[in-house]
């Protein structure tokens, strides 16, 4: 066996590594690129629960922006639609009271009556665990191309709903989301000021999501999805409820694309339909391919850094042509991702210049992490 | 093994990209920025591809011209694809990171929508190139736009319809933002005109054929003409469709109708096809006493002749909005933001291309009824008409 | 105009939609049945063809420029298949989705830079932009019977390739028992390539007749694709005359659709059919069950 940090060691780095990253910022005068980490660590969360999906259960899943939108507009049509013209209803009296309700002002000084973001979050989780369980349920009887067919189909619909409906903003979608407080004294919001904090808001949800799946794959569960992913008929002929697990992993990936939706719509302060487009789906796809699918730790890297370089504009005009070529250009290339071999030739450069079984410093690095179950198993069959 | 290392070669190659394109945007020295957010990719390039073109030709021609007050501006420019949030995360940038002057853009009102808020927040002059009301109304302090107001195209519109004899009409629109906000004000105004809508359906952007849209529209008793809201090439296809189905009626085209590449997909489908546009289209008809006809010509002929490709009206908001962030700079004398946007309130007759612009604290569009004029197709070309 | 005239305008309006998606998906369905590769980069297939075909229209009479569209376009295929697919033969489908998708994005992206974002046609083939040929009151442009007598063609060619020739009999051997088929002498990787060279033909060929209808421009490929796709699968994966049904089906479903409801939600009840079809009868409503198996239950 190669030497390997403990989980728990591994976390408390790049827990570590997030702190430190805006105060390197800060020094090094650059501390506006936060904001697009930022968002981009609200991305990585989509791609992360997709890697749920293709990664462990080996599902394909073209519609994951449409969970994302779903969640996004659940939060911004409800935390901007101005409840005060129904005040003759009765039972708003008492709402208005209520914790559920927000007054506050729009951009223009008028004052507004809207639902709290957090019961709109709540609704949010709600509608997209109800229609992942919907569509979940049939579609993941199906398989490869059909899945594919039909997790495709359901983003259009989607899509074309929120284009073709007055209350979405149709093609101009939502702007004006209030800001999020979450209570302990944090609020999401993108003004300037709270950059720093947002950006912890974001990395701590991401760090979350990351250890629960991270016990998750580690679990019954985690491994009876290996299962599905290698044999499906084999997995059902161990008594596996093949079909239960498989929905399971769907409702969780598509509720944390969902929950990604409302956070970043409330740092954004706003959300159009190109999030539920088919383009966007397949964009999560490429990112999840980019890190290796079955890596929890590379796909969350990879997918920060990249949407970090897009968001930035580092790609110009070619940005679509970049997800494209690196698409095809890792499955075909490296289809257990970039960061596996990176890690094999580190470990080879280290082994030469070290004596056998001392501790590389490689081990020390946190993307290290993931590249291993797979290697472990190919070890363990040659040893 | 050597893929991998192709494959890490091609990673570091494209971080060191990034790196060097990151460092070479950072040196300007004592130039002005301003910043343009335009999708030139992605579902609205037809918008912004011409935009972006026409920005930089305009900023070349002036830098090579001596700049303003001997200062060099320089154009950062950001793709934002159509995407909303990549838009946000652009304007950002400009206002946090390239500390511009003013933004030009975005292509789109969904977009534009987006980032208002924002620009308004952080007193970031916003001079957008899409056409939606909304924008400019209610009033963002620091928020101007360049195209023509749609009130002010329907208002031609429903004029011409009555000179025509039309009450009753049907509206297709597509399902963009230009298309969206274009039905409202049809919807709006529609009662106070005297005009009925009878029949209202959206269409998908990229449509392939209308023909069952327009069926109902057949079938829909008592319809007398046509209102195509849209700026997609799809406009064509309504023109064809009407006329292989046998539908005579006028058909009337929105402002998005601008660019002879529509009118050629169209064909003969698309001769007597009636839309208010700005004067771009037609400036060998203007009188050469025409405010506007120097500069239109002028434009024109650069733009034509250094991208060999037709002039669309799109490009000329563009043209617009970098026209009024210079001339206002140049009022304003010295790079001072809320001294330009001062000075971009006070510009009082400035020949654009659509039209001249009468900025005020109320105004933030500056262009009124006369901007627009109403043209016709004849003979595959774009006309004044005339009744 | 009268209420039946106004469904059988309804009817053909879908019929002229229909034929879109139907040549769509006939190319889509070839290389699914020779390689069992579903490939989304079909569509931009179509528009590569109604691209090239455009510019060599500008120097060449028309039947010249289709004829080197189709040439030019069907080489691309056998190039991507070379590059691409050839080494790729054990991975899951998974990956081949995703190759495809990828390839989809960027073929996209070299014609958005090799051309513009500009829209662009190819003249009706007869006729011109407003005429139309009328059945009792409701009219149809000449282009659609281009694109159905396309569509027939190109059925009744494959049917015979298939069935009838050697290359043909090669390629159904090699995607329904590789092994035997290679014991037996086929090459298979070439089956492969030639399946894609052939399915990229007709998808420009198709990228032709439709041009004067939806006229060309780079992004038209993806929505294609995805209606194309949806019509295969509704007629039945692997076999060519399900899938013009279903692509018929699938415009007579828009048209109809249009015709109840606002025609913003078209698309959505095409999709929502799509969906019950597939999770109620997977295998579409020509296709044979237990072909390949769809369902794990």
């Amino acid at each position: 066996m190669k030497p390997r940090l403990k989980p728990g060691l591994s976390f408390t780095l790049l827990a570590a590594a997030l702190i430190v990253v805006p105060w390197i910022l800060r020094w090094a005068d650059m501390e506006y690129c936060l904001t697009q980490l930022t968002m981009s660590l609200y991305y990585a969360i989509v791609v992360l629960g997709l890697c749920l999906v293709m990664g462990y259960a080996g599902q394909v899943s073209l519609g994951h922006g449409a969970f994302f939108a779903i969640g996004g507009y659940t939060s911004a049509v409800l935390t901007t639609c101005d409840v005060s013209k129904w005040q003759t209803a009765a039972w708003l009296g008492w709402i208005k009271q209520s914790p559920f309700c927000m007054a506050r002002e729009d951009l223009f000084g008028n004052p507004i009556l809207t639902l709290s973001p957090w019961v709109a979050f709540f609704a949010a989780m709600a509608l997209a665990f109800v229609v992942a369980n919907l569509i979940g349920y049939p579609a993941l009887r199906l398989r490869g191309h059909y899945l594919a067919m039909a997790t495709l189909g359901f983003g259009m619909i989607v899509n074309k709903v929120i284009l073709g409906t007055a209350f979405t903003g149709a093609a101009d979608g939502i702007n004006g989301v209030p800001e999020w407080n979450l209570g302990l004294g944090l609020t999401v919001s993108g003004k300037r000021a709270l950059r720093i904090e947002n950006y912890f808001i974001a990395s701590g949800l991401l760090l979350l999501l990351l250890v629960l799946l991270h016990n998750l794959v580690r679990s019954r569960v985690g491994r009876a999805l290996q299962a599905i992913h290698d044999r499906e008929t084999a997995a059902n002929a161990m008594g596996i409820n093949t079909a239960l697990y498989k929905l399971k992993a769907f409702v969780l990936s598509a509720l944390m694309a969902a929950m990604a939706g409302v956070f970043l719509t409330h740092y954004t302060a706003g959300i159009g339909p190109s999030e539920a487009g088919a383009l966007k789906s397949v964009r999560y796809v490429a990112l999840a391919a980019a890190g290796g699918m079955s890596s929890l730790w590379g796909v969350t890297g990879m997918s920060t850094l990249l949407n970090y370089m897009s968001l930035r504009g580092l790609f110009g005009s070619y940005d679509n042509a970049v997800f494209g070529l690196l698409l095809i250009g890792i499955v075909s290339l490296a289809p257990e991702g970039p960061l596996k071999p990176l890690a094999r030739l580190l470990r080879r450069f280290v082994g030469a210049c070290r004596p056998p079984n001392a501790v590389g410093p490689d081990a020390a690095r946190p993307d290290n992490g993931p590249a291993r179950r797979a290697s472990d198993q190919t070890q363990c069959l040659f040893p | 093994m050597k893929r991998t290392y192709l494959l890490v070669a091609g990673i570091c190659a494209l971080g060191a990209q990034c790196l060097t394109q990151n460092i070479h945007a950072a040196a300007g020295g004592d130039s002005i920025k301003i910043g343009a957010i335009f999708s030139v990719t992605g579902p609205a390039s037809f918008l912004g591809a011409p935009e972006e073109k026409t920005v930089r030709l305009f900023v070349d021609k002036l830098n090579a011209a001596g700049g303003i007050h001997g200062r060099r501006v320089e154009l950062v420019l950001k793709d934002s694809g159509g995407s909303p949030e990549k838009a946000v995360s652009f304007a950002k940038q400009l206002i946090e990171e390239e500390k511009v002057l003013a933004i030009i853009g975005p292509s789109t009102s969904g977009e534009t929508m987006q980032i208002k808020a924002l620009c308004e927040e952080n007193e970031m002059i916003l001079v957008s190139c899409a056409a939606a009301e909304v924008i400019v109304n209610p009033t963002a302090k620091y928020v101007f736009k360049t195209p023509q107001k749609d009130s002010q195209a329907v208002t031609w519109i429903y004029r011409t319809m009555k000179d025509k004899g039309v009450r009753k009409i049907a509206v297709v629109s597509s399902n963009d933002g230009f298309g969206a906000a274009g039905k409202k004000q049809l919807e709006d105004m529609a009662p106070a005109e005297g005009i009925e809508i009878l029949a209202n359906e959206v269409y998908d952007k990229q449509a392939t054929d209308l023909t069952d849209i327009l069926t109902k529209i057949k079938g829909t008793r008592g319809v007398q003409a046509i209102v195509n809201w849209s700026i997609v090439p799809a406009q064509s296809i309504v023109a064809k469709n009407m006329r292989q189905l046998g539908m005579e009626m006028p058909l009337f085209q929105s402002h998005g109708f601008g660019n002879r590449k529509y009118v050629e997909q169209a064909g003969v489908a698309a001769e007597g096809t009636l839309f208010p546009a700005g004067r771009l289209l037609v400036v060998d008809e203007l009188p050469d006493n025409h405010p506007q006809k120097a500069l239109l010509a002028a434009y024109k002929k650069d733009y034509e002749e250094t991208y060999k490709e037709d002039v669309s009206t799109f490009g000329g908001h563009a043209y617009d909005a970098i026209l009024v962030v210079t001339e206002a700079l140049k009022r304003a004398r010295r790079p001072d933001r809320a001294r330009v946007r001062d000075a971009i309130e006070n510009l009082k007759g400035l020949a654009g291309t659509a039209g001249v612009f009468n900025f005020s604290p109320t105004d933030h569009t500056g262009l009124d009824l006369t901007s627009f004029e109403m043209l016709t197709v004849k003979d595959g070309k774009f006309a004044i008409y005339r009744k | 105009m009268e209420s039946g005239n106004l469904e059988l305008q309804y009817f053909l309006s879908g019929i002229t939609k229909g034929s879109i998606y139907a040549v769509v998906a006939i190319g889509f369905n070839l290389i699914y049945s020779a390689t069992g590769v579903l490939n989304f980069a079909q569509g931009e297939f179509v528009m590569l063809g109604g691209m090239v075909a455009v510019t060599l229209a500008r120097f060449v009479p028309l039947p010249v420029a289709l004829a080197g569209a189709v040439a030019i376009v069907a080489l691309v295929g056998c190039l991507l298949e070379i590059l691409f697919f050839r080494r790729l033969q054990r991975h899951s489908i998974l990956h081949l989705v995703i190759i495809t998708i990828g390839l989809s994005i960027v073929l996209q992206e070299i014609a958005l830079h090799l051309w513009d974002e500009k829209v662009r046609s190819l003249p009706y083939f007869t006729g011109n932009e407003i005429s139309s040929l009328k059945f009792f009151g409701a009219a149809i442009s000449p282009q659609v019977f281009w694109v159905l007598a396309t569509v027939a063609v190109t059925v009744v060619l494959l049917h015979i390739f298939l069935k009838y020739t050697l290359p043909g009999r090669a390629m159904r051997a090699g995607s329904s028992n590789p092994s035997a088929a290679m014991l037996a002498g086929i090459n298979i990787a070439n089956m492969r390539t030639l399946a894609f060279g052939l399915s990229a033909a007709i998808g420009a060929l198709a990228g032709c007749v439709i041009s004067p209808i939806t006229m060309t421009h780079y992004e038209m490929g993806a929505p294609l694709a995805i209606k194309g796709f949806a019509a295969a699968i509704l007629g039945g994966l692997g076999n060519p005359m399900a899938a013009v049904l279903g692509g018929l089906m699938v415009g007579v479903l828009e048209a109809y659709s249009v015709s109840r409801l606002p025609a913003a939600y078209s698309d959505v009840t095409v999709f929502a059919v799509l969906l019950l079809v597939l999770f109620a009868r997977p295998h579409g409503f020509w296709g044979r069950p237990g072909g390949e198996s769809v369902r794990e239950h």
